[in-house]
């Protein structure tokens, strides 16, 4: 493998990994901090019938979940075609 | 027509075709025995990830759980759900560019050792069969509740039905099954939701409808109204209840979440999409699909409990004189008592029965004279089954939910003994033991592997080692504690080696295991437990079905401190962790 390929594959990764990361940051506020560490907070401000915090840990966490995975797919697709890795 | 009549009908019709996809997809190769020949677009892998991944538990068990756990209940929500951005994110578009059929493979490919690769196959085994006998129970159960015959000849059909379409099918097979499987499963869970949202609230979208206000109640909110009838019976209120601390709460998600992206049964799927682009979108399309009957199951669960108190004070709570007649109770009622699952106690000469928390009896219930009879048993697990009875729906909804029932149970079941038909023949014979053996073999060696399983699942859903749910708990902890760290492991650490990866599996399935067996009993045998499985029983205060979160540590440092004092991988392993990074490999 060339060196030029060689930084390139790297920088691909890195950027992999920054997205990762974020996208993981987002999944632990949703799926922990919001619905758990601070649903006593949450729970004082109301959603239709439903207190902000228990609708976060029975129905919002699911929902961020969802979008997360579907915007890595179309974030890494990008990603894919910048750096000319993408599959045929 | 008749109710018995119709379930014969509606799961006669769903089994038929069930077995005519199973016949018409028959695997010709290996290749599509394992993984369908890669040719499954991903929405429908998502699909049929979804049924294989939604088990008895989550279509049986979890509504019921949620109705009397409230607010506690939503660990099971999100820790189910949230292992699938872990999996999409570290897993599933790496596991597929590597291209083999099975997990083990990857571990004894990507670690040079078929040491490793060896036990990566009993942290399959071990995780599977004791996941494996939770849903051969729950298969005997529905079957020999539906068809009113005893619990052996149930499991004996039900064995009968996965062996059909498991082991003549194959991936492929079992592949297309899935899909009509999730199509029944589906429908068997949100048509009741619907008709009861609807009862109560007016809402189309039972997700809606449990935030909604109740019909003819000027404007109460059904939370409110749910919140306030628990604690009138002396219950925690719904929204709040917590029956964990903070830190178990946490580390009972984190160990579901961990162990979903751990599971080899699901992370197998991702090896049968096209493309590496699939791989990570087939993950998002597995959750839709999940997500529409999990969003669901917590209106399910706080109607039913809604309607269920409803039952049992038509006059309203704090109304003794107007409490459900114990000679008037519903059809349902009478029905679930020859199980067992719903018990009442006669405790003076009274006709009606008094329902509320009886550890902590409210105020109202001091005065009165309730004298008739108690609850003295009302199992979680009959909620989902008895929903739509509580809310007097049609018959054909009642036989829908039969089916669905069945139908998940079984599509678990089958994706869970191509797990393990494909660990012994092609990872145990093929890889390691037998490496010349023809194809053909292989192919006989993985059915006789799943018929093997299936006996051995039967048999011990017959004569099960613990309640279903802690089974189901074990296999969660083992695989957030064995498989998930080595497979990220290999894919995000370069210099992990064999000697880390090995050292670390072993440490993480050990350490839980240990710590459930002195808890739960060895190997489940009834008191053998060595420590009281209560909260100030709990090392450091963890819940034994928390504890693959702390396995899941254990293993990472080993693995990594192991790694460090040992030799780095060699060059060629190097490159093909650099080549698996990235989705075209051919410029390499």
């Amino acid at each position: 493998m060339n060196t030029k390929l060689q930084e390139q594959r790297s920088a691909y990764w890195k950027a992999n990994l920054r997205i990762l990361i974020g996208c993981l940051i987002v999944w632990f506020i949703a799926g922990y901090v919001l619905p758990i560490f601070m649903v006593d907070v949450l729970n004082l401000i109301s959603l239709g019938g439903y207190p902000l915090g228990f609708w976060m840990a029975q129905q919002g966490s699911i929902y961020v979940f969802l979008m997360l995975i579907f915007f890595y797919a179309w974030r890494m697709n990008r990603l894919d075609r910048k750096f000319d890795v993408h599959e045929e | 027509m008749d109710l018995k009549l119709m379930i014969y009908l509606v799961v006669g019709a769903t089994f038929a075709l069930y077995i005519g996809i199973a016949i018409w997809a028959r695997a010709g190769s290996t290749g599509e025995f394992y993984v369908a020949g890669k040719g499954v677009n991903p929405v429908a892998n998502g699909m049929a990830t979804a049924a294989d991944w939604m088990s008895a538990a989550s279509f049986i068990s979890m509504a019921g759980l949620i109705a009397f756990l409230g607010y506690s209940g939503s660990v099971y929500l999100m820790g189910w759900t949230g292992g699938y951005v872990l999996m999409a994110l570290l897993l599933a578009p790496y596991l597929r560019k590597f291209g083999k059929f099975t997990v083990p493979q990857f571990v004894g490919d990507r670690f040079y050792s078929n040491t490793a690769r060896i036990v990566a196959v009993i942290c399959l085994l071990v995780i599977s069969i004791t996941y494996v006998i939770g849903q051969m129970r729950g298969v005997g159960i529905a079957f020999s509740r539906f068809l009113e015959v005893d619990l052996l000849w149930g499991l004996i059909a039900g064995m009968g039905v996965v062996f059909v379409y498991a082991v003549l099918g194959g991936m492929k097979g079992i592949t297309y099954t899935q899909i009509a499987q999730y199509v029944v499963m589906i429908f068997a869970y949100t048509v009741p939701a619907i008709f009861i949202s609807l009862q109560l609230t007016g809402h189309f979208l039972p997700q809606t409808g449990l935030g909604g206000s109740l019909s003819g109640q000027d404007g109460m909110y059904l939370l409110n109204a749910l919140d306030q009838t628990l604690v009138d019976l002396g219950f925690n209120e719904y929204t709040t209840n917590r029956n964990l601390s903070t830190m178990n709460i946490f580390l009972l998600t984190m160990a579901l979440m961990i162990g979903t992206a751990g599971l080899p049964h699901v992370i197998i799927r991702f090896f049968t999409v096209p493309r590496v682009r699939d791989a990570r979108k087939s993950a998002g399309w597995a959750l839709v699909f999940i997500a529409i009957l999990y969003t669901t199951a917590p209106a399910v669960g706080a109607m039913a409990m809604y309607n269920l108190i409803d039952t049992f004070h038509p006059g309203g709570v704090g109304n003794p004189e107007a409490a459900m007649v114990y000679e008037d109770r519903p059809q349902w009622m009478r029905t679930w008592e020859e199980t067992g699952l719903l018990q009442f106690e006669q405790e003076g000469d009274g006709e009606r029965v008094h329902y509320y928390n009886y550890k902590n009896p409210p105020a109202w219930t001091e005065e009165a004279e309730l004298d008739g009879y108690t609850v003295a048993n009302l199992d979680r697990d009959i909620m989902v089954l008895a929903n739509p009875e509580i809310a007097s729906l049609p018959n054909w909804v009642i036989a829908l939910v039969a089916a669905g029932g069945i139908a998940a149970a079984l599509s678990t079941a089958a994706g869970l003994l191509l797990a393990i038909s494909s660990a012994i023949s092609h990872d145990l014979l093929k890889g390691v033991f037998m490496p010349k053996i023809s194809e053909k073999n292989e192919l006989m060696a993985g059915r006789l592997a799943m018929v093997a399983a299936i006996l051995l699942a039967g048999y011990l859903g017959l004569n099960p080692p613990g309640f279903a749910a802690e089974v189901v708990a074990l296999a969660f902890g083992l695989a957030a504690s064995s498989l998930f760290p080595v497979l990220m492991m290999g894919i995000f650490y370069k210099r992990m080696n064999r000697q880390g990866a090995i050292a670390g599996m072993l440490v993480g399935i050990s350490t839980t295991l240990i710590y459930i067996f002195l808890y739960k009993g060895w190997f489940f045998f009834p008191g053998t437990a060595m420590l009281a499985d209560n909260p100030d029983g709990w090392l450091l205060g963890i819940a034994p079905q928390g504890f693959g979160t702390v396995g899941a540590i254990f293993n990472v440092i080993t693995a990594y401190v192991v790694s460090k004092l040992t030799a780095p991988p060699p060059k060629e392993i190097q490159d093909l962790v650099e080549s698996v990074r990235v989705p075209r490999a051919d410029t390499a």
